[in-house]
C-alpha cells in the first residue's frame, strides 16, 4: 500500500486524464465546425465526408494504431512535419497520444452535436437571420445554446472513451512513464508482470473513477441529454 | 436446410484431423515454430497444431485463468516453474532452447551496426526499441547488457518499450524506433535479414535467457499434443532451432 503514496503511482492517472482532457478540448475546436458544415452545408461529397468521419468507430485499434506508427514516425508524413516544427516525432511522444485519439474518438464528439444541429428548429434559424444576425452570431447565440445537452453528450462520451483507449495507444506510444504510459496501459503492464494486486488496486481506481464521472453528468443532465 | 449444411461443415473441418494440439508459444517464437508446425504437419499428416503467440506473462495468466492450450512454450523458465507449483502442468518444466540478443537497424538508415553498441551513441539514433523489461525476459536481458557495458544510463532517455519482442521489431521496422535490441530468432527471419543488419551480443552480457515448456494438464491425454512435444527434441526441430539462432540445452 506504500506505492499508493509515490508520485510513479497515480502518474498514469494524470497522464490519461491530461490526454483525455486535452484531445476533448481539441474536439469540440474542430468538432463543432465539421458537424455544422455536415448538416447545414449543401455539397454533393457531404456522404463521403460522413464517411471518413465515422471510419474510427468501425476500424479495429490495431489498424489505427498501424497506420499512425507508420504515419507519426520520423520518416512518415505527418512525423517529419512534426520533427521540423517541434523537433520530435509523433511517435512514442504525448503529443502523438494526443493527435490520436483526437482521430479515434472524432465520431464519438462529431455524432451527437450533428444529431443536435439537425434537430434545431430551422424558423428559429431563419428568424436570427431576417434580423439581420450573422451565420457566426446565430451560431453561437441561437444555435449551440440550444444544443446544450447534446454538446455535453459528446464531450463526455469522447472523454470517457480517451479515457478508456487502449489499442492505439500500445502501438504508438512505446510504454514511456510520465509520457505514454496511460493508466490503460500502466494496467496491461501489471497483468503481464503478474502483479495482481497493483493490478487491481489500478483498475479500482479507473472504475471508480469512471463510474463516478458519468453517475454525476447523467444524474445533473439525465432529463436533458438526448440519446439519439 | 441451410443452417444444416453450415452445421455440418463446421463439424466437419474440426474432424478432418485426427488430433489437434493448441500451443501458446512465445513471441521469439514466431518463425521458428512456424516452420516448426510446417514440418511436423508434413510428417504427421492427420495431425494439426494450432499456435498463439504472444508474451509469456499474458500467456501464463490466461493458463491459471483456464485458457485450453495444451502445451506452454514460454521466454522465460521462470513462468513454467510457477505453472507448476500452482499444479497447471502434466510434465516437469524442460529447458528447450536458450535465447540470444543483439541490436538490429534497418539497412537505409546507412550507419555501420558493427560499431556495436557505441552506435547508441550517435545524434541519429533518437529512439531505441526493447521489450518491456517489467515482463518479458528479452527486455530483462536487454536492460542487463546496456547495463553491464555502462550504456544504460546514457541512452536511458532514448529507451521506448514494446509489449512484446515482435513489436518491437515492428516498432525499429516501421521506421519509428531507430534501432531496436531484438532476439536473434526474429532478426534471422527472412523479412528482417532482407531489410535490416544485426549485431549479435556475446552470451556473458546478460544472464542466459533460458526457455522452457512443459505440457499442461489440459493436454495431458492428447496425443497430438505429445507427439509435438517429442518432436521438439527431433534432429528436425534442432535444425530449425539452430537456423534461428537459438542454442540448445547441451552445446
Amino acid at each position: 500500500m506504500n506505492e499508493l503514496m509515490s508520485l510513479g503511482f497515480w502518474e498514469p492517472f494524470w497522464l490519461t486524464f491530461k490526454l483525455a482532457f486535452i484531445a476533448t478540448a481539441i474536439l469540440y475546436v474542430i468538432g463543432i465546425p465539421i458537424a455544422y458544415y455536415l448538416v447545414f452545408s449543401k455539397v454533393r461529397f457531404k456522404p463521403f465526408l460522413e464517411t471518413i468521419v465515422s471510419m474510427p468507430l468501425v476500424l479495429p485499434p490495431s489498424v489505427l494504431g498501424f497506420y499512425f506508427l507508420l504515419a507519426f514516425s520520423k520518416d512518415g508524413f505527418l512525423g517529419q512535419f512534426w520533427q521540423e516544427l517541434f523537433g520530435h516525432q509523433l511517435a512514442f511522444h504525448f503529443d502523438g497520444l494526443v493527435l490520436g485519439s483526437v482521430i479515434f474518438s472524432l465520431p464519438f464528439m462529431v455524432h451527437p452535436i450533428l444529431n443536435g444541429f439537425k434537430s434545431v428548429d430551422k424558423y428559429q434559424i431563419e428568424a436570427a437571420y431576417t434580423m439581420g444576425k450573422s451565420k457566426l452570431t446565430t451560431l453561437l447565440k441561437v444555435i449551440l445554446p440550444s444544443i446544450k445537452p447534446s454538446l455535453i453528450t459528446g464531450g463526455v462520451i469522447a472523454f470517457a472513451h480517451t479515457v478508456g483507449e487502449f489499442g492505439v495507444v500500445l502501438m504508438i506510444g512505446g510504454n514511456i512513464d510520465g509520457e505514454t504510459k496511460v493508466a490503460s496501459i500502466a494496467i496491461y503492464n501489471e497483468v503481464e508482470a503478474l502483479n495482481y494486486t497493483t493490478d487491481h488496486i489500478y483498475s479500482l481506481i479507473l472504475f471508480a473513477f469512471s463510474f463516478v464521472t458519468l453517475w454525476i453528468i447523467y444524474m445533473k443532465l439525465g432529463r436533458e441529454i438526448n440519446y439519439d | 436446410m441451410i443452417i444444416k449444411t453450415i452445421f455440418s461443415l463446421l463439424v466437419m473441418t474440426s474432424s478432418i484431423f485426427a488430433g489437434v494440439a493448441k500451443i501458446t508459444a512465445a513471441s521469439d517464437l514466431v518463425y521458428a515454430f512456424s516452420e516448426m508446425k510446417s514440418v511436423f504437419e508434413k510428417q504427421n499428416p492427420d495431425d494439426k497444431v494450432l499456435i498463439s503467440f504472444g508474451s509469456s506473462g499474458k500467456a501464463y495468466t490466461q493458463i491459471i485463468n483456464g485458457a485450453p492450450y495444451d502445451l506452454y512454450f514460454s521466454a522465460s523458465m521462470k513462468y513454467v516453474q510457477n505453472l507448476e507449483k500452482k499444479g497447471f502442468t502434466a510434465t516437469k518444466p524442460k529447458i528447450y532452447a536458450y535465447g540470444q540478443i543483439g541490436l538490429w537497424i534497418l539497412k537505409d538508415k546507412n550507419l555501420d551496426i558493427n560499431r556495436g553498441m557505441s552506435i547508441l551513441l550517435d545524434p541519429r539514433i533518437q529512439k531505441i526499441a526493447i521489450a518491456n523489461p517489467e515482463h518479458a525476459p528479452y527486455g530483462v536481458a536487454a536492460v542487463e547488457a546496456l547495463k553491464n557495458k555502462k550504456y544504460y544510463k546514457k541512452v536511458k532517455e532514448k529507451i521506448v518499450t514494446g509489449e512484446n519482442v515482435s513489436q518491437t521489431a515492428q516498432f525499429v521496422q516501421s521506421g519509428a524506433a531507430d534501432i531496436g535490441i531484438l532476439p536473434i530468432s526474429l532478426a534471422s527471419s527472412k523479412i528482417l535479414k532482407k531489410i535490416g543488419d544485426f549485431y549479435l551480443f556475446p552470451a556473458d552480457w546478460h544472464n542466459a535467457i533460458t526457455q522452457g515448456y512443459a505440457l499442461l494438464k489440459h493436454g495431458k491425454d492428447n496425443p497430438t499434443a505429445k507427439k509435438f512435444e517429442n518432436f521438439v527434441s527431433s534432429k528436425e526441430a534442432r535444425e530449425i532451432f539452430n537456423k534461428y539462432g537459438f542454442k540448445l540445452s547441451d552445446e
